[in-house]
């Protein structure tokens, strides 16, 4: 397949689409507006459902609905929408609902601003809605991957049962890279995807089928029962823990002074400095997560050898992130924090300064 | 011929089916269910005209109505 | 003889879990003797509210959906794009319909969803012990409106039906009432027909059943049956808005 040069958001779309999505429930919002309306225009001609909902909070329980019914289903918004969206979320991880749920963040907190941020990465990962729930997150880096997390985020909320969150950001949703795209999948293949869950889904009681009253619900009133839905729902956490972390190593090696670790739009900055440092004598390293839930603990403590002076974290927000990066870390070396904030993104200059003054 | 029965498990005495009979032939048990409810009874099946008042009106849906 | 009258197939054993003399039994009895009679048990599904009736997925014997309060329009739009091939219903009360859902009923009527929307109305929210609804009476003394409902504070009761006439897309309104043998038979050929155009997919219909809540009213369920007929029905008034089938 030849590559195309696409913004995010819409290569996020075409690539959703092509996964065998077939409904999608949003409200606009800048910056993810682009999603929205490639989406209007393109799920009519596959044949799918697209519908703008009355509010985000609709949207979401549209996606419950939907994913109630075994059917691949997602929607997407920014910082603010999303929020509205973390009742509906915690109800579709306590409903083990599988769904694709796209966050193009902003600046905040409140109504913030429209430019990109990373903001959102406690809301992510750390609950936004509440009770014991986990979402498996993505965080992308590049418009491909972006695209390519599509695929993912519905094969992963299949085998699962549990949704799935892309953590992008405005900067992602807006640029244009080159993309090249997965083979669309079939109608034939829709259909077996549609009829994977039928042991558990919402779906007519068929001729010589085993009856059926399947419950989409969260609700359980007596506690043991509760307890017993709520353990199983972390033996699920945990085996996704074992098996799903990803994460990049940039110049990861025996010899490293420092380690940084940055995820999303803030890597690829940090790795033009890094570039730059390493092309004067310097050895830097950079781990990226790529899934912020499961988050690659194991990675960054496995790096941090002798030689390694200081961590280093950098991020789009007031330092979200590096709590994690010091929970791996464990007091082994100093961690030293930078962000932006207000929608701002640092550059490679102001990273590499940074660097050096913590060297 | 008519009959109404009522299941004790599902009533809950509320009175209901008492109250829209019209032959008056509904009366609560001296009886009580496991869940402590005089449950309601027919007392004169004869008189019974299978009108299905009591079962529209039953909100437990504890009513059998034969004819 | 025969049984002419009993349990309908739609319904499961299970026993309602609400107060004696409440009528959201008579509700899904009336929706489960429908869906009988259409022969769509197969091909139905419903949203349960949160309310008195958040157990209603325990009681309708097919595959049911529990939702988010307020949020079962929104729930069921998702289900009926995801399946149009199955008839979806919903079950409300008036927190979860005319306070928190005020949004979801409006919007899902106004892009005329194929679904029925069962409202039941009694004034008052039952399961958390007797508040003030936006449907409470002025006057009526409430939990949280212990000195009545003051209507230059908290305004007037809302009157979902005639709320939702304003709107193009609705196929059928009704409001009727279960607080009499003769109502109940009213409010059954409502419930029918609301679920047979359902199943002829010709759009959004909605049946607002005026109901009653002994327990917190604080009357027995006889006089519960009187109260609402005296003070519910002149403020609610029982009849048919719109019904897009009859010329």
């Amino acid at each position: 397949m030849a590559k195309v040069l696409m913004k995010g958001n819409e290569a996020v779309a075409e690539a959703s689409i092509r996964s065998g999505c077939r409904l999608y429930f949003a409200y606009p919002i800048t910056p993810q507006s682009e999603l929205i309306e490639y989406m209007a225009r393109m799920m009519p001609k596959v044949g799918g459902t697209f519908l703008q909902a009355e509010s985000e909070v609709a949207a979401i329980n549209m996606v419950y609905g939907a994913a109630g019914t075994g059917k691949r289903v997602m929607t997407s918004s920014s910082s603010p929408g999303i929020s509205l969206k973390m009742e509906g979320i915690s109800y579709l991880a306590g409903a083990n609902l599988p769904a694709v749920i796209i966050n193009v963040q902003r600046g905040g907190p409140g109504l913030g601003d429209i430019q990109p941020a990373q903001g959102d990465y406690f809301q992510a990962t750390k609950g936004g809605g509440h009770g014991d729930y986990r979402l498996i997150v993505l965080a992308p880096a590049s418009v491909q991957e972006f695209a390519d997390m599509a695929s993912e985020s519905f094969d992963l909320a299949d085998k699962y049962r549990i949704p799935v969150m892309i953590l992008s950001d405005g900067m992602l949703g807006q640029m244009m890279e080159p993309v090249e795209f997965k083979k669309a999948a079939t109608d034939a293949e829709i259909e077996e995807m549609g009829n994977r869950h039928k042991e558990w889904c919402i779906h007519p009681q068929e001729e010589g089928e085993a009856y059926h009253q399947n419950q989409i619900n969260s609700l359980e009133i007596d506690p043991t029962v509760l307890e017993k839905h709520v353990m199983k729902l972390d033996e699920k956490y945990k085996l996704i823990e074992k098996n799903e972390i990803q994460v990049e190593e940039y110049n990861i090696n025996s010899n490293n002074e420092m380690i940084c670790v940055a995820f999303g739009t803030a890597s690829r900055i940090v790795k033009s400095a890094i570039d730059k440092l390493n092309a004067e004598g310097r050895n830097i390293g950079l781990i990226r997560p790529i899934t912020v839930w499961p988050y690659p603990y194991a990675t960054i403590a496995k790096s941090l050898h002798d030689k390694v002076k200081k961590v280093m974290v950098f991020e789009l927000n007031l330092g979200q992130m590096v709590e994690d990066v010091r929970l791996a870390v464990n007091g082994k070396v100093p961690v030293g924090f930078f962000g932006k904030v207000g929608g701002i993104v640092f550059t490679p200059e102001e990273i590499k300064a940074q660097i050096e003054e913590n060297l | 011929m008519a009959r109404m029965t009522v299941n004790p498990i599902y009533c809950k005495g509320c009175g209901l089916c008492i109250a829209a009979c019209p032959k008056k032939i509904i009366r609560f048990s001296v009886n009580i269910n496991e869940k402590g409810y005089n449950y309601a009874e027919c007392f004169d099946q004869d008189a019974c005209i299978a009108c299905k008042m009591c079962y529209t009106t039953c909100p437990d849906v504890a009513i059998t109505i034969e004819k | 003889m025969q049984v002419i009258a009993t349990r309908p197939k739609s319904l499961t054993d299970t026993q309602f879990t609400y107060c004696p003399g409440c009528l959201h039994g008579v509700a899904h009895r009336l929706i489960a003797e429908a869906i009988d009679e259409l022969g769509i048990q197969d091909t139905t599904t419903g949203v349960a509210p949160v309310g008195c009736s958040v157990f209603a997925y325990k009681f309708f014997d097919m595959d049911m959906a529990e939702a988010a309060h307020g949020r079962a329009p929104a729930v069921a739009t998702g289900m009926k794009r995801a399946r149009p091939d199955m008839q979806v219903f919903t079950y409300q009360g008036d927190g979860d319909l005319a306070a928190i859902g005020t949004a979801e009923i409006v919007h899902a009527a106004n892009r005329g969803e194929n679904i029925s929307v069962f409202f039941v109305n009694n004034a008052i929210y039952g399961m958390t012990g007797g508040q003030m609804a936006p449907t409470t009476l002025p006057d009526m003394k409430t939990t949280t409106s212990p000195y009545g409902r003051n209507t230059d504070d908290v305004g007037f009761p809302i009157r979902v039906c005639e709320l939702l006439n304003t709107l193009e897309a609705p196929y059928f309104i009704e409001r009727v009432s279960l607080l009499s043998f003769a109502d109940i038979v009213k409010a059954k050929k409502a419930v029918l027909k609301a679920l047979t155009y359902n199943k002829e997919r010709k759009g959004f219909t909605i049946v607002e059943l005026i109901s009653t809540c002994p327990t917190n009213w604080g009357m027995t369920p006889v006089d519960s049956l009187k109260w609402a007929k005296d003070k519910m029905v002149p403020y609610f008034p029982v009849k048919n808005f719109r019904d897009k089938g009859v010329k």
